[in-house]
């Protein structure tokens, strides 16, 4: 450890770690290449595109963009941390059933901020969702399975399906 | 990749300043990191020290100021709390409506007011609701506080009038005199908006004319920016007339120091600046009147 290292008390997928990284990590750099957690993507680098959506604390955040000093003491979510054994989460159920993803490289973090978005308002509206789902970009679908997708996830939480 | 750096946690605004006073040009405060990270992946700044202000107790505050006359915004306020804050809503339901719009959902989660209004990017949305609210913001320095108004503040594209060893403690947002209407329109084609226009209108008591309008511009030039001339024109003007259309809305914006960039040209942008003044009259005069 060099002196500039600072220690990340921090919980990823549900497991408390304590790791010591540099003060100028990107949170999606130690996911990637100290956790082995490759779901979140790079892509734009700038808070555009949505790729690299992870939740902190239940909220979405860019990982290319956010040190993950920001991490201390709170709670990641990653794609990886959604299915409970061997069972996916309602949401990513849902984008299988309306193939809502072609090459699927935006696929992880269009499910995070969906997530994101029905955790908080389950009830979104359509426009809530577009509005929402502005930020996360996909150049295959043209978002009509996506949006479908969110719909159906939408009815399955309400019906019950544990998220 | 970002350049090595350290980062500090001062706990007091004084501990801050203190921090910049000893950095200087090697210093940088850190909020949201939603300006500063791109920049210096970008090779900018070349900063060794970060010096992060949400550690310092009270900034991240967001209360109704004593004399029940203004909303106090902490510095550190992320731009999803103004959006979400019940007390933002009913009271300055035109920056919840401002915040709402700010780039998407994750920048919203991490951005702050104080860091957006420091980092001074001229195509922003914060600065020009908060300027038809008469906003002053706080500052803490070595030699004491002031405040000043936002207006002031705004210096240029990526400047601002906060010293180097001064930090932006809070904002106060003077709440609309009573029926006063509001709305927010932003328009652009990439991340970052073309143009935004601001527009807070307080009718007289009868619900028909205007008592006065005030009326900003964002994005186009190097600062947001007030239009007197079209606040003067709109003396008056009634609220119907202005819900089916302002005829003069389409040269709102040819007195604006408009910049050609990659948003549009200055033709473009001041065209557009009219177009959305008329819009942003419209909707504004429809909720006054109801």
């Amino acid at each position: 450890m060099t002196a500039r290292q600072i220690t990340l008390d921090t919980t990823v997928n549900g497991r408390a770690l304590s790791l010591s990284v540099e003060p100028e990590a990107l949170l999606l750099d130690v996911l990637c290449e100290r956790l082995g957690l490759t779901g979140s993507k790079r892509s734009c680098d700038v808070q555009v595109c949505g790729a690299c959506t992870v939740l902190l604390d239940g909220l979405p955040v860019s990982a290319c963009s956010v040190l993950a000093y920001e991490a201390r003491g709170r709670r990641v979510l990653t794609i990886e941390g959604l299915a409970r054994d061997e069972r996916l989460h309602p949401v990513q159920e849902a984008f299988l059933a309306t193939a809502g993803f072609q090459c699927g490289f935006c696929t992880p973090g269009m499910i995070m901020a969906v997530k994101a978005l029905l955790d908080d308002s389950p009830s979104a509206t359509p426009e809530d969702v577009r509005e929402h789902l502005r930020g996360n970009i996909c150049r295959c679908t043209g978002y009509a399975s996506i949006l479908a997708a969110v719909a159906v996830a939408q009815r399955a939480l309400a019906d019950g399906a544990a998220g | 990749m970002l350049p090595p750096f350290e980062i500090h946690q001062p706990v007091t605004a004084a501990e801050a300043v203190a921090l910049r006073a000893r950095f200087g040009e090697a210093g940088a405060l850190y909020a949201g990191g939603s300006e500063l990270l791109l920049a210096m992946k970008e090779g900018l700044g070349g900063f060794a020290h970060l010096i992060d202000v949400k550690t310092i107790a009270g900034l991240a505050g967001l209360t109704l100021a004593p004399d029940g006359r203004a909303v106090t915004i902490g510095a550190a306020v992320t731009h999803r709390t103004l959006e979400r804050s019940p007390l933002v809503r009913e009271r300055l339901p035109l920056v919840a409506e401002m915040a709402r719009q700010v780039a998407n959902a994750r920048v919203r989660a991490v951005g702050t007011l104080g860091g957006n209004l420091c980092f001074a990017e001229p195509h922003s949305d914060p600065p020009t609701a908060l300027l038809v609210h008469g906003a002053r913001v706080a500052l803490a320095g070595a030699s004491g506080a002031r405040r000043l108004p936002l207006a002031d503040f705004l210096v240029g594209p990526y400047e601002s009038a906060l010293g180097p060893d001064e930090i932006l403690t809070h904002v106060d947002v003077p709440l609309p005199p009573a029926r006063a209407a509001g709305a927010y329109l932003k328009f652009g084609m990439h991340e970052r908006p073309t143009v935004g226009v601001a527009v807070l209108l307080v009718p007289d008591e009868h619900r028909a004319a205007l008592a006065e309008a005030r009326v900003a511009v964002g994005c186009v030039g190097p600062v947001a920016t007030r239009l007197p001339a079209v606040e003067s024109a709109l003396a008056g003007a009634r609220l119907a007339d202005l819900e089916a259309g302002w005829p003069d809305a389409a040269r709102a914006g040819e007195a604006l120091d408009a910049v050609s960039d990659l948003h549009g040209s200055a033709d473009y942008k001041r065209a557009m600046a009219g177009v959305f003044v008329g819009r942003a009259l419209a909707l504004a005069a429809r909720r006054a009147r109801s």
